[in-house]
């Protein structure tokens, strides 16, 4: 193990993680946002928006995000949609992320009791109200669980950012590997970079998962 | 009319080339599958045994698999490994190595959950109603255990095929490498051609994946 050369491009690894964390966490976020809308059209069974949405699940859960990135980055410009790299990346995340969120809001809404609803309705609440304070508060605290091993999921998965060209943690250690041939080193610095970014999330998620059980009143 | 690039694809043995190398990806999927599973059993099965020591191995082997994204497994085992021990992989091999090493992780994790599903007083009544210790697997744990088991696994079996796709990072030449070749050589041609020769793999992989996963959501249904 030669620690001059970590020492000498430990920097490189951090802009590379940086990179990683910051398309990551966006698109997560994306993801989320377009899980919640597509859950919600499931549940209330809006017609032809749920079947433009379950195509949708379907296609995204049933490709690899190399191959969406791929197509969203070389293909779709071709017929006008350019975007940059990290917008791409964002994009791809958003994609994948979003089929795996709404699965998990999903089965996370239908396990409220329908007497919460029955209840929230003879209180005199609408039904936006019913949604964002009785239905979702218990959907999310039991979906809690899958939305953890989600995020995680997706944080793995912009390990395929170095195909578009992202300078994220694996172009970092490939470029490095082919520049000096130090494969131990570089492959030594990957590893305890993935560990940093994924050991925590993956340990506030059980500490998470056991504070948030307030779900199944009623039940 | 807007060039979507697909003309690409009916020359010559274009459209061949990219199934050619859609069957390398599930090649290494299938038999890593077919090794794997066997050795999941033996790891899902051991991870139940009261045996501190054995339990603690198995779940750093299982936590370590797990948390490291699949691609970095790929590197460690063609770049590393051959540096460290001075041997020879082809990217191919390095591929099944790590797809047998990550799915006989997750297999096994699918049998323990199986396994510690079944209630107690399964083997309570079995007992009680005579039954040995070898027929109550046969008879009452096993056929249990593989009804919860079937659809789990045949999920395991799409995400490693949608896994082969990282391979094309180590140089294996699988459906996505061809693609960039097939694009590559008609560059001057049809400068669309990325996107209809992506557009076409998207299709192909959503075409191997989808049946595969409406089964097991079709197995869960029946059988849970």
């Amino acid at each position: 193990m030669n620690w001059e050369f970590i020492e000498k491009y430990l920097p490189l690894y951090q802009k590379a993680a940086v990179l990683t964390v910051k398309i990551g966490l966006l698109g997560i976020v994306f993801a989320i946002l377009v899980g919640l809308v597509c859950a919600v059209v499931l549940y209330y069974r809006v017609n032809i928006a749920r079947q433009i949405v379950s195509f949708y699940i379907e296609l995204s859960r049933n490709t690899p995000l190399l191959v969406q990135l791929f197509f969203i980055y070389y293909g779709l410009p071709k017929i006008g949609f350019a975007m940059s790299a990290e917008q791409c990346g964002v994009a791809g995340i958003a994609f994948l992320g979003g089929s795996y969120m709404a699965e998990a809001l999903r089965s996370g809404l239908e396990s409220v009791e329908p007497i919460q609803r029955e209840s929230a309705k003879s209180l005199g609440m609408n039904s936006v109200q019913t949604m964002r304070y009785v239905i979702l508060p218990q959907a999310v605290s039991t979906s809690i669980p899958a939305f953890v091993a989600n995020i995680i999921f997706l944080l793995k998965e912009t390990s395929v950012f170095s195909a578009i060209s992202l300078m994220d943690l694996m172009f970092t250690a490939k470029d490095l590997i082919g520049l000096y041939y130090k494969t131990t080193e570089s492959l030594f610095l990957l590893v305890v970079f993935y560990l940093i970014i994924l050991l925590p999330v993956s340990l506030l998620g059980s500490y998470v998962e056991r504070r948030v059980r307030y779900a199944g009143f009623g039940s | 009319m807007l060039d979507l690039g697909l003309e690409v694809l009916f020359k010559g043995s274009n459209m061949l080339r990219l199934l050619q190398g859609l069957w390398v990806a599930v090649k290494i999927s299938l038999i890593s599958i077919a090794v794997s599973m066997p050795l999941g059993v033996v790891v899902g099965s051991l991870m139940t045994v009261k045996n501190k020591f054995i339990k603690l191995i198995l779940r750093i082997y299982l936590e370590t698999i797990r948390i490291m994204p699949q691609l970095v497994l790929l590197f460690i085992v063609y770049f590393g490994s051959t540096r460290a021990l001075g041997w020879n992989l082809s990217g191919e091999v390095a591929s099944i190595i790590v797809f047998v090493l990550w799915g006989a992780a997750e297999m096994g994790d699918l049998v323990r959950g199986a396994l510690i599903s079944i209630p107690k007083h399964q083997y309570e009544s079995s007992k009680a109603l005579g039954l040995s210790k070898v027929q109550t697997y046969i008879y009452i744990i096993i056929p249990q255990t593989v009804r919860r088991l079937v659809p789990l696994s045949i999920n395991l079996i799409t995400r490693m095929i949608k896994t082969t796709s990282l391979v094309l990072m180590i140089g294996v030449v699988e459906m996505l490498k061809v693609a960039q070749q097939i694009i590559e050589a008609n560059r001057m041609v049809s400068p669309n051609a990325s996107f209809g020769v992506f557009l076409v793999v998207f299709i192909l992989y959503f075409l191997v994946c989808w049946p595969i996963s409406m089964l097991a959501r079709h197995l869960e249904k029946r059988w849970v």
